[in-house]
């Protein structure tokens, strides 16, 4: 037991690892062996992302369950040589949600999964590949393996998208699976050229000769100019600001939601896009404060424009994927006001609803997956009366579209609330009026959302035959666990703002400290 | 002067190894010459471990500083010889079933090898220079080898004016430093210059022809124009040769010219370089994008991989604001290059052993047959997609380590907008990478016909694979070896 906790942090990342080598090594014709592994693996993480939650002491905070392991050791005499590279594991407050967030999207993304049936190994193998990647940036605090993970997680991407996605058919055009999922591959990457830069830019004006984070950060006040940081926050903000879906970047994210397969458009929307934001908490509030600070309005004002434009583009979507696919560019947008407010319960709520909206998000393509499975279509003008056909699927999407449109009682509430609060008392005057936009985006989300349930699943049902059309059972336990996890989000927050304050609390420290 | 002929062991071995293959075929039926590949092979490596391995951590220059033996010389040396085994054993397949004369085709070989050996331990300039014509003859004949086939003539005629033509270039500007400065040896050549700070321009002509002589058998933007074709025409074996050990001897024999003669013009060179490079990133990358033919593709990727390295090596050397030499980061740096180099190699020589497997001698290496692959064999789809992404510089594989290593080094050392460049110009290769794997795994054919990889094939590309993996997960192991040689150069 002592050894697993000490070591717990790395089986995150070795456990996915570990679970694809495992599903490489069979034969595809046991194509149901594939499935139960990828389901022990992924409960298993599933319980060790629950264990560090455990784990984390609240009342100490900082960063805790260090680890780290020396990858690259270089001798000689250049500044690099003492120290070289070193894979430093740790988690704040902010990544043991996140870390829980994965956990959670990993173990209903393989049960969403359960259906594939062309090359299934390949698929869990391209699978696992792009969790180990998340739980390793989630994690990660050393510059160089936050990059790698970062980039491990893009990389299957394209695959999985381009070999199991599905096209969308607008009946003037078609919007193949293969044009998105090179869309999303180059987008992501060129965002990583901005990060690979400042990354660079920041290991070398700290002269250190380390990509360890913590140890960057003690060097902040003498090393880094607030010239240096203005530049370097831009490209990191513009950099992760691609992946977490910002305006004028997102248009990768509703066309790359809609052509990937189930799962994956839960872990991408559930989980990667958070890495986005995450990436701009982790390097650049920490690392570039003055930056960040000065930098910080741009980013409200991109913020609002996604809230905004990503909630009228949802309102014009008349396929179901892509109504989801809009309404996560609008809720990121949430998440970025909420980090650019600067006050400690904007910060708090942003991360809230980093997980808020991974656990909804992640309902919603679960629910249109099943929906797209068993009616063939995603058209919202002839789908119509599915709380006859398929009742669970349907409560799902109703419960993920009540989070999403902020239904007190539900973890979205709790999340955007709190960000509203952060941006009202933020920036004066103007902090208002971003504040009064941020809930007129919530009330457009209200009227998409409303429309959709009642067209789509209250409307006038067709009088076929409904047996068989509803969630399977893995679907069905997928669902219940994010139901679960919404609701106690919305009713009993307090464990989980407990610890994303024990998070917050420093990093806000850190940027007021260094004005 | 001949007491210390034991340093050269390796050399005499090897190029014993060479006679002795080309006097097998004459006593050997010809249903055994199959099996000469292998003796070639094998040879190489019993030279390794007989004659490299113990003087490893020699230090000597020898005959009237002639020839240098170190660190770095002995490293690249066993790379060649280990690179050498490997290709000769992968070309096994298509020299037996297309040559007729296979021992000649391999002693060839093992002499171009020789060539590159005494090529990065020379210390000297001309020794230098007739140490790349041995090469350079060899490599006339390998891409004209295959006599039969219209393409192999083209491409070969090509090489023989162009490759004559540079080396003219390159001797040209020896005689001018050598007129100049009274003096080839790299050490005397750095003190000359550091005592005379101001050049003529005949010294001025000599080093430009003598770097540009350099930059036409690297291949960088402008002097590219051969390597598409000679890619493309000369039989599979012989581009991944080319592609791979022969740049890489360029390279390393270029990097120890410009530590150990060059330095004290620093400036001079450095910015040509920086621009050469930058051209040749963003021409070979943005050229590739609109290729058909998978070898030509490659060619171009290779131009602009080679537009990275030089842009390392113009990185070595800098300046300070009082005019002296910082070579604090040009170790890190030269660490960068080789560590690139290495996973550059493993990445084409496993692409282009599979597109040998996949297209054998038929003229048309078209990308669009590779659709499907997927579904024809999974395992030369596997090794092309990982080694594609490893080019691209995506992790878990080699591509992504070397370039981190390679552009934080530049990074450091330079400015950071080079790197900017650089990281734009491996986005846009990204681009066209992908459309391969997308033709391999997305694409459908209807062609379902499985390949026949031979077992020694197979063995070669799961070796390649896990060397790709290993480089990208845990440098460290091969890191301990290229400290080793690029301690003993600066």
């Amino acid at each position: 037991m002592d050894l697993i906790k000490e070591n717990i942090l790395i089986l995150t990342i070795l456990l996915p690892l570990l679970g694809a080598a495992l599903i490489l090594i069979i034969p595809s014709y046991l194509s149901d062996l594939v499935k139960y592994i990828a389901l022990v693996v992924s409960i298993i993480t599933f319980i060790i992302s629950i264990w560090i939650f455990v784990l984390y002491e609240i009342n100490v905070g900082g960063v805790q369950l260090l680890w780290d392991w020396q990858w690259l050791s270089i001798k000689g005499s250049w500044p690099l040589g003492d120290k070289g590279i070193t894979l430093n594991l740790g988690v704040d407050g902010i990544s043991v949600m996140m870390v829980l967030l994965t956990g959670t999207v990993m173990l209903t993304g393989v049960m969403a999964s359960w259906n594939i049936q062309s090359r299934n190994k390949d698929f869990f193998v391209l699978y696992f590949l792009l969790l180990a990647g998340v739980f390793g940036v989630f994690i990660s605090y050393d510059m160089f393996f936050f990059f790698f993970f970062y980039e491990l997680s893009v990389m299957p991407m394209f695959l999985l998208i381009g070999f199991w996605g599905s096209s969308s058919d607008f009946r003037t055009f078609i919007r193949t699976k293969e044009y998105a999922a090179m869309k999303l591959t180059l987008f992501l990457v060129a965002g990583s050229v901005l990060i690979w830069v400042a990354i660079i830019a920041i290991f070398v004006q700290a002269g250190l000769g380390s990509f360890n984070i913590l140890e960057i950060q003690k060097v902040v006040d003498d090393k880094f100019s607030l010239y240096f940081q203005q530049i370097n926050f831009l490209m990191i903000m513009i950099g992760f600001g691609i992946l977490a879906g910002m305006w004028p970047f997102h248009t990768w994210s509703p066309d790359g939601h809609v052509a990937a397969p189930t799962s994956v458009s839960m872990v991408h929307a559930g989980v990667l896009m958070k890495l986005g934001a995450f990436g701009i908490i982790r390097i650049g509030m920490t690392l570039l404060p003055e930056g960040a600070n000065s930098l910080m309005p741009v980013l409200m004002i991109l913020g609002c424009i996604n809230v905004i434009y990503g909630a009228f583009s949802a309102l014009g979507q008349t396929d179901l994927k892509y109504v989801v696919g809009y309404s996560s560019v609008s809720h990121m947008g949430y998440v970025l006001m909420g980090l650019a407010s600067m006050e400690q319960l904007g910060l708090t709520g942003a991360v809230f609803q980093m997980f808020s909206h991974g656990i909804m998000t992640a309902l919603f393509f679960l629910a249109v997956g099943a929906i797209y499975n068993s009616m063939h279509t995603r058209d919202t003008l002839i789908l119509s009366g599915l709380i006859k056909k398929m009742p669970y699927i349907s409560v799902f999407f109703v419960l993920a579209g009540l989070t999403s449109l902020g239904l007190p009682g539900l973890s979205g509430f709790t999340a955007e609330i709190l960000i509203f609060l952060g941006v009202f008392k933020s920036y004066g005057s103007l902090g208002v009026l971003f504040g009064s936009l941020a809930v007129i985006g919530a009330g457009i989300t209200a009227i998409y959302i409303l429309r959709l349930l009642s067209s789509v699943f209250f409307g006038v049902a067709d009088k076929n035959d409904y047996s068989n059309l509803d969630a399977t059972k893995f679907e069905n336990i997928a669902g219940i666990i994010i139901v679960g996890l919404i609701l106690f989000g919305g009713l009993y927050p307090l464990p989980f703002i407990d610890m994303i304050t024990a998070g917050v609390t420093p990093l806000l420290g850190n940027i007021l400290g260094a004005l | 002067m001949t007491n210390n002929l034991d340093l050269l062991i390796p050399e005499i071995l090897v190029g014993s190894l060479a006679f002795i293959i080309l006097g097998l075929d004459l006593f050997l039926k010809p249903k055994f010459k199959e099996f000469i590949a292998y003796i070639a092979s094998t040879g190489l490596i019993l030279i390794l471990i007989f004659s490299i391995v113990p003087i490893w951590n020699t230090k000597a220059n020898i005959y009237e500083n002639i020839l240098i033996l170190d660190g770095y010389a002995v490293f690249f040396k066993a790379i060649f010889l280990i690179l050498g085994a490997v290709l000769i054993l992968s070309s096994r397949n298509y020299v037996n079933n297309y040559f007729s004369y296979v021992a000649e085709y391999y002693s060839i070989v093992i002499f171009t090898i020789l060539a590159m050996m005494f090529m990065v331990s020379s210390s000297e300039i001309l020794t230098a220079y007739i140490s790349l014509e041995l090469l350079s003859f060899g490599l006339y004949v390998l891409v004209a080898f295959n006599r039969f086939n219209k393409r192999a003539n083209e491409a070969s005629v090509k090489y023989i004016l162009l490759g004559a033509f540079s080396s003219a270039i390159l001797l040209y500007g020896v005689s001018q430093i050598y007129g100049h400065l009274g003096t080839t040896n790299l050490t005397q050549i750095q003190q000359e210059l550091s005592l005379n700070s101001d050049m003529s321009m005949g010294l001025i002509i000599g080093f430009s022809m003598f770097i540009v002589g350099f930059l036409f058998k690297i291949g960088i933007v402008p002097f590219h124009m051969w390597i598409p074709d000679v890619y493309e025409g000369a039989s599979t074996p012989v581009t991944v040769y080319l592609a791979v050990l022969v740049k890489i001897a360029v390279v390393a024999l270029f990097i120890r010219v410009i530590i150990s003669g060059l330095m004290p013009i620093a400036q001079d060179w450095q910015f040509i370089l920086i621009g050469f490079s930058i051209i040749s990133m963003v021409i070979g990358n943005v050229v590739a994008l609109i290729q058909s033919n998978i070898k030509r593709l490659l060619a171009y990727s290779s131009i602009g991989h080679a537009g990275y390295i030089l842009l390392g090596v113009a990185a070595i050397g800098t300046l300070d604001q009082k005019g002296l030499i910082i070579i604090d980061f040009s170790r890190l740096i030269v660490n960068g290059i080789i560590l690139h180099l290495i996973s550059y190699s493993i990445a084409s020589i496993s692409i282009f052993l599979c597109v040998d497997i996949i297209f054998g001698n038929s003229e048309e290496e078209q990308i669009n047959s590779m659709k499907g692959l997927s579904a024809r064999s999974p395992l030369m789809s596997l090794l092309i997609t990982a080694s594609l992404i490893s080019l691209g510089g995506l992790p878990i594989f080699a591509g992504f380590t070397s370039k981190f290593y390679l552009f934080n080094a530049i990074g450091t050392q330079i400015s950071l907008w080079y790197v900017g460049i650089a990281i734009t110009a491996s986005l846009i290769s990204l681009y066209y990478y992908l459309q391969v794997i997308r033709k391999i795994y997305i694409d459908k054919n209807e062609d379902q016909e499985s390949f026949n990889i031979p077992i020694l094939s197979k063995v070669i590309l799961g070796f390649l694979f896990l060397g790709l993996i290993i480089l990208g997960v845990y440098p460290n192991i091969l890191m301990e070896f290229i400290y080793h040689a690029s301690e003993s150069l600066l």
